[in-house]
């Protein structure tokens, strides 16, 4: 009997063990985060992954290059141009292909509005973690008329599989330059309204301001990336400092801010659409004229030999390694996906405070959790 | 006997024109209550007395739930650009009868390990509370269900006791987001019953009574929210935040926190408890909306401005019940307002609202209108 | 006394700008004409979709019952999940030779990941892709369709 009261008063028993997940609506798929809690505040969180994970690096072996690249779609189906492209990108620098300037244009400007439609998803889904039911329809009313213009040239709205090595499947839709300077000017009318109805509330500021506080050492140390590393002042911006595609020939600054926590993590990726914009305006009204893609082989082999190229994704940098023993498939594929990176960073920022600012610091990271698991 | 007393505080109606005599439902409820007198004796008057108003409370109560269950959907879709129910019947105003069917028909999943008494009762103390507060409200002129000299302090005291419902479910239900969400729900009652109560109190002393019928006649010649000047707005405003904090809605619904508790205390419940549970909230809602309009936009009293006379027979013409329904729904309005637009607050900061805002700018506020009475410098 | 004035302005502050925040939402109230919910099942008929719109992978016919696939098998090859599977028989051309056909071109819509390497790859574009998207079916087998119609032959001139 004394044994047992002895028990019960280690801090051990008093821990209160909550599973948040693999169904849980503030984790936006099929994360599980065991959280041991204190009253209501947050000891540790331990992150559970591996419900959905499907092989796709397995998968990529037994496969082609142009067959791997619907595949990529399917880890952060946000960003699914921006997978694509790391994949054509390095193959194409494993072919030593020279890439036209329309077909990089192209890339680029499907780049940004990927961004753009990924960071609407992500402001509404976050409004939504906070429990400001509103965001997440004005987010996705406005991200509709995005994934209307991808509709319209690649054929489908999120999975777009619309590059291919050497180029882009279908060319742009006669439309296009006339629906994206549309959205542009509508988007920068409503932008605006997202500060007003969340940025500026003082609720949200309580909610946001000092929460989930990332320092730039422990940024760099876990290799946080995106606008959740750039919040915290780590210059990790893979479009400004290894230009690919035709970032090179474009302006735009890399938004960096010092703070680190929840709140900045909001700011940075609320100015990142504004830049995205800009990048967007810039190239939309001088798409060079050019074939679509390059000619490639039937059958695309590449050389013996390893190969990596990092793309900026929505949440930060997504690299493609691909070791060739110069046969169809592939030898081995690698991607170092941003969220797997991200999610590992949790359990540190997220100690000490409540559950509410769990939801709140989980849903800054912005995690699409098929790219966790892959 | 039961409705002798409803009528004893009427109004003289002497000199009043007679469509203000239509308008006066004591007359009608003297008459029923004459002829039941006659026909029975005096303990089976009370007891059919009793049952009629039960039935009509019950009636008044699931059609005004079904109706705000509509009304909050469609609100909070227009708020966010899109149609709402609009599959069921016109415009969707059967969406809500067809969801109750469903819920009456849904299968009610046992718990394991679930304290099955208190699981079971906890719906039902939600319910009765919001039932004991409706009993309270005049509705229109002589429409009510009881005239108490304490109505005000009955209110607030009844619709408090839903909380015991609340951390029942939580505590039964053997769930961990369930408990956090009951315990979250009784701090939070038990910091906002205080500004409910001084919000109100605030208006007591102006009225001089707590007597809700005294209190509405005190608004003949305007209501309290305009006569009070400033501190009578001030009170409004912190009655509104309070009460929607009471009745667990957005942006204070941390007890049921979507987001972070899945469904905080009625995570459990499934099928007609579950709708039990749905309904309290839609009439506690409804409650303590009636309550603000009675006490600061003069419940069934028409709108007056002082001396003028023509307006304000015009205004007479419009029946109380349409009054006091329509402050009530712009109360609601107000409330769904809010719940769609804001965050939601994290527990801490819903008390540091509480009592470092509320409850000072409360405390000046009630001195203030105190002073305000005493100098005699209100309307 | 400093204390208190920044007490007030973090009330007024704060109290602006919920304001604020409820003026886009009350504006949206009184503006009906912004709603964006289209009443699908009731506009099915005016619901036009993209031209490039990927519904499903079909194969085209004329009115002559004729298509043009020769059953090459290249969608088969490049299919990454196997949806696409060709069933082929020898047939006697007029002048006699023996030549290899497509029998049934059999494709697994429950499979397909609408990659668009079949259509892209076809040499003699035999496939395209169709508008349809309302594929809910209640039985599984109904997904695995045949792609060319029964009875229809290779079009004049494909080879």
């Amino acid at each position: 009997m004394e044994e047992q009261v002895k028990n019960i008063s280690t801090d051990e028993q008093q821990e209160y063990v909550i599973n948040m997940g693999p169904q849980h609506p503030s984790t936006h798929g099929v994360l599980r985060l065991v959280v041991s809690l204190k009253g209501e505040t947050v000891k540790s969180v331990q992150p559970h992954i591996g419900y959905i994970h499907r092989g796709i690096e397995k998968m990529c072996e037994s496969i082609t290059y142009p067959q791997i690249i619907h595949l990529t779609d399917r880890m952060d189906y946000l960003s699914a141009h921006i997978n694509n492209e790391a994949v054509c990108l390095t193959v194409e620098k494993a072919l030593q292909v020279e890439i036209p300037d329309r077909i990089k244009v192209i890339r680029t400007i499907m780049s940004e509005l990927t961004r753009i439609q990924s960071h609407q998803l992500w402001w509404a889904s976050f409004g939504m973690d906070l429990g400001g039911l509103t965001c997440f329809f004005y987010g996705l009313r406005d991200r509709e008329k995005i994934l209307d213009i991808f509709e319209e040239t690649c054929g489908s709205r999120m999975i777009v599989s619309y590059n291919c090595p050497g180029g882009v499947m279908y060319d742009l839709h006669p439309n296009f330059q006339q629906k994206v300077k549309d959205f542009i000017k509508y988007f920068r009318k409503i932008l605006p309204e997202y500060d007003q109805l969340l940025t500026g509330n003082v609720i949200f500021h309580e909610r946001s301001k000092g929460i989930g506080k990332l320092s730039l050492e422990d940024a760099i140390s876990y290799g946080v990336t995106g606008p959740s590393g750039r919040a915290s002042g780590f210059s990790c911006d893979v479009r400004k400092h290894e230009p690919y595609s035709a970032y090179d020939k474009v302006q735009f600054k890399e938004i960096l801010f010092t703070g680190g926590d929840t709140y900045f993590r909001y700011v940075a990726r609320i100015q990142e659409m504004w830049e995205s914009m800009n990048i967007i305006e810039q190239l939309i009204d001088n798409i060079p004229e050019g074939p679509y893609a390059v000619k490639m082989k039937p059958v695309i082999k590449l050389p013996e030999g390893e190969y990596y190229q990092r793309v900026e994704t929505a949440r930060g940098e997504l690299g493609a390694y691909i070791i060739s023993d110069g046969n169809k498939n592939p030898y081995r594929v690698k991607f170092r996906s941003p969220n797997f990176v991200n999610l590992s960073v949790l359990n540190h920022i997220a100690k000490g405070f409540k559950i509410a600012d769990l939801v709140a610091i989980g849903g800054s990271l912005d995690l699409v959790i098929p790219d966790i698991d892959r | 006997m039961l409705l002798n007393m409803i009528t004893a505080n009427s109004l003289q109606l002497v000199s009043a024109p007679w469509w203000r005599v239509l308008y006066d439902f004591s007359s009608l409820t003297k008459s029923i209550d004459e002829g039941l007198n006659n026909t029975m004796g005096h303990f089976w008057t009370v007891v059919t007395e009793m049952i009629i108003i039960g039935v009509l409370i019950l009636l008044f109560y699931a059609v005004i739930g079904l109706f705000l269950v509509y009304a909050e959907r469609k609100v909070c879709a227009f708020m966010q650009n899109r149609l709402g129910p609009n599959r069921i019947g016109p415009f969707g105003i059967f969406q809500t009868i067809a969801d109750l069917i469903k819920l009456l028909f849904v299968e009610m999943i046992p718990i394991k390990n679930a304290d099955g008494f208190l699981f079971n009762l906890a719906p039902f103390i939600v319910i009765i509370a919001g039932f004991m507060a409706l009993a309270a409200i005049p509705f229109a002129n002589g429409l009510h269900a009881i005239d108490m000299n304490i109505g005000v302090l009955y209110v607030i005291a009844v619709s408090s006791m839903g909380v015991i419902g609340v951390l029942l479910a939580g505590w039964s239900s053997n769930n961990k987001y369930s408990l956090i969400g009951a315990i979250r729900s009784g701090a939070q009652i038990v910091s906002y019953e205080l500004s409910v109560g001084l919000a109100l109190i605030t208006v007591v002393i102006l009225a001089g009574s707590m007597q809700l019928s005294v209190i509405v006649e005190a608004q003949r010649d305007g209501w309290f929210i305009f006569k009070g000047h400033i501190p009578a707005f001030i009170a409004f405003v912190i009655y509104l935040i309070a009460s929607t904090a009471e009745t667990n809605r957005g942006p204070f619904d941390l007890a049921e926190a979507e987001s972070e508790l899945t469904a905080g205390y009625h995570t459990e419940y499934s099928g007609i408890k579950f709708a039990f549970f749905f309904l309290a909230e839609y009439m506690n809602m409804f409650i303590v909306a009636s309550i603000a309009a009675t006490v600061f936009l003069g419940g069934w009293m028409p709108f007056h401005v002082g001396p003028w006379d023509g307006f304000n027979h015009v205004m007479d013409f419009i029946p109380p019940f349409v009054w006091y329904i329509g402050k009530t729904f712009f109360v609601i309005w107000l409330m769904m307002w809010f719940k769609w637009t804001f965050p939601r607050l994290r527990i801490d900061q819903l008390l540091t609202l509480e009592w470092k805002y509320l409850l000072p700018i409360n405390l000046v506020n009630v001195l203030i209108m105190a002073f305000i009475v005493l100098m005699g410098w209100h309307f | 006394m400093r204390s208190i004035i920044n007490y007030l302005k973090e009330v007024y502050f704060g109290v602006k700008s919920l304001l604020v925040g409820m003026k886009v939402t009350g504006s949206y109230f009184f503006r009906p004409s912004t709603i964006v919910t289209q009443k699908y099942p009731n506009n099915r008929k005016d619901l036009v979709m993209f031209d490039r719109f990927k519904g499903e992978v079909i194969m085209p016919h004329n009115e002559k019952n004729e298509h043009k696939c020769t059953g090459c098998g290249i969608c088969e090859l490049n299919c990454p999940n196997g949806s696409i599977e060709i069933i082929s028989k020898t047939i006697t051309t007029e002048d006699g030779k023996k030549k290899k056909a497509i029998d049934k071109h059999i494709y697994r819509l429950g499979m397909c990941t609408f990659c668009a390497l079949c259509v892209k790859t076809c040499p003699s574009n035999a496939l395209a892709f169709g508008q349809k998207f309302e594929h809910a079916v209640f039985n599984r087998e109904l997904l695995i369709k045949t792609l060319n119609k029964p009875g229809s032959q290779l079009m004049k001139g494909v080879e």
